[in-house]
């Protein structure tokens, strides 16, 4: 494959004992979806975030199209606008309207002209369905539509890389899909996504290559269709087994 | 009680409750800006400053405002720093209204969802500016009732500088009860304009606390 984006190097990251990602290697190509599955506790949301530097590494390095990541560097702020993140919840600026929120840091980080980003924030918001809630805050919008919302903000800063930490976990059930259907378009767009999830389904539809995480390793690695209809390893086995649910009640009587 | 004393006293009263607002503003503005100082120390935990801010405030908030106006207005000038009698009144005032604000600021700041921190990051703010438009509006809003507590308590606590001879309400009350005995018109009036200048401040904050919670930042 030809553009090489992210280069994550032999990464070893712990919290005092506990170590959470070890010598861990991974290379991400432009318009590459990779989903990353794996129980919890395995490292995936630390990953993430230590992609973007949230979380510093003792040992390894990560490169963003050749420039490498330091929580102690620099240009940490600047390497960062290329990389759109979106968390569980909860990350929208609360006193900000959604406007407001969506035009801060192309305002005030990339000095963008004002009218020039409010047209490209009206236009995604019209795509996304939520054209008329430029004016409303956070506290008046559903769970779904904050997270849509919070991409929105992400996409605005035209980053290189998406990164989705369990975007759709403390969503309710109905309004899991309206957030997964806003990913999938932005996979169908060509978009470089890293995708933490426990939704295998949308996992599937979504993944370019799958990584199976367990134990801060990549146990396994693969098209989402060889993962999900024949894994190689045991513990994908296992993994996967927990999603399924034998019929406990004869339905045939 | 006497009315015509009450309305011969008034001009007197006005003048030194002039006074009292006066020195009471200015403490507490420079009290908000030693406050806020701190506070941003403490919240960063900027190495040697923050030790130097956790004495300062246990020292301000355990010891009486008299017994820091003595120190400043006595015991300095045997050290050769001679101050003023206003000029303690507002250092004083700052300096034990410095710890409160800074306390109150404090758990503003950290009120704040560690995630708002992290989003504004991610969005590539540096941390002045996630500080500046992120933090900070909700900080305060969070800590306005403490906020207005402390305007209010450091406003009464004013009454303590009679004892380095300032003329304020305090200071008058106990002059005109000293040379006339008109104890029960003295007192009366005292009060009322110590309710003239709180209960305003008063009102504005209830007003402000409840406009802030149907605002409501949270969820």
């Amino acid at each position: 494959m030809e553009n090489e984006i992210l280069k994550i190097e032999h990464i070893k990251k712990s919290f005092g004992d506990n170590i959470i990602l070890d010598d861990l290697s991974l290379s991400v190509y432009q318009g590459e979806v990779i989903v990353i599955v794996g129980p919890s506790g395995c490292g995936k949301s630390t990953l993430l975030r230590c992609i973007n530097a949230l979380e510093g590494i003792q040992e390894g390095h990560i490169y963003l199209e050749g420039e490498e990541i330091k929580k102690d560097s620099k240009n940490l702020p600047k390497l960062r606008e290329k990389i759109g993140m979106v968390f569980q919840s909860y990350d929208l600026f609360p006193h900000l309207s959604v406007m407001d929120n969506i035009l801060l840091a192309p305002l005030k980080v990339q000095k963008r002209n004002k009218s020039e980003v409010i047209a490209e924030a009206r236009a995604l918001l019209e795509r996304i369905g939520l054209a008329d809630k430029e004016n409303s805050y956070p506290r008046e919008l559903s769970g779904g539509q904050k997270q849509r919302i919070a991409i929105v903000r992400a996409l605005c800063m035209h980053p290189e890389i998406l990164l989705f930490d369990e975007v759709t976990a403390a969503l309710d059930p109905e309004m899991v899909r309206e957030v997964l259907d806003v990913m999938l378009s932005l996979a169908k767009q060509g978009r470089t996504m890293l995708i933490v999830t426990h939704e295998m389904q949308f996992a599937k539809a979504v993944a370019d290559r799958v990584i199976f995480l367990d134990g801060g390793h990549i146990i396994e690695e693969a098209k989402p269709c060889e993962f999900f209809e024949n894994p190689k390893t045991e513990r994908a086995k296992q993994f996967l087994n927990m999603f399924e649910f034998d019929a406990v009640k004869d339905s045939s009587k | 009680m006497n009315w015509d004393v009450i309305f011969k006293y008034i001009p007197l009263y006005k003048k030194a409750a002039w006074l009292t607002l006066r020195l009471g503003v200015l403490g507490i503005v420079f009290a908000i800006l030693v406050g806020a100082i701190c506070a941003v120390i403490a919240y960063y935990r900027v190495p040697v400053l923050k030790r130097i801010v956790a004495v300062y405030i246990e020292l301000s908030r355990n010891t009486p405002l008299l017994v820091q106006l003595f120190f400043i207005y006595y015991g300095l000038p045997k050290v050769g720093v001679s101050v003023d009698a206003e000029v303690c009144g507002v250092v004083g005032l700052a300096f034990l209204g410095g710890s409160y604000m800074a306390e109150a600021f404090r758990s503003g700041l950290e009120a704040v969802d560690k995630i708002q921190t992290e989003s504004a990051y991610s969005l590539g703010l540096s941390r002045a500016k996630t500080m500046r438009y992120v933090i900070l509006p909700q900080a305060v809003s969070i800590s306005v009732p403490a906020f207005m507590a402390n305007i209010i308590f450091l406003l009464k606590e004013t009454s303590v500088f009679s004892a380095i001879s300032l003329m304020d309400l305090m200071f008058t009350a106990k002059d005109l009860i000293g040379l006339y005995y008109k104890t029960t018109e003295c007192l009366f009036l005292l009060v009322v304009f110590y309710l003239i200048i709180l209960l305003p401040i008063s009102i504005l904050g209830s007003v402000l606390e409840r406009r802030l919670r149907y605002a409501g930042f949270g969820a």
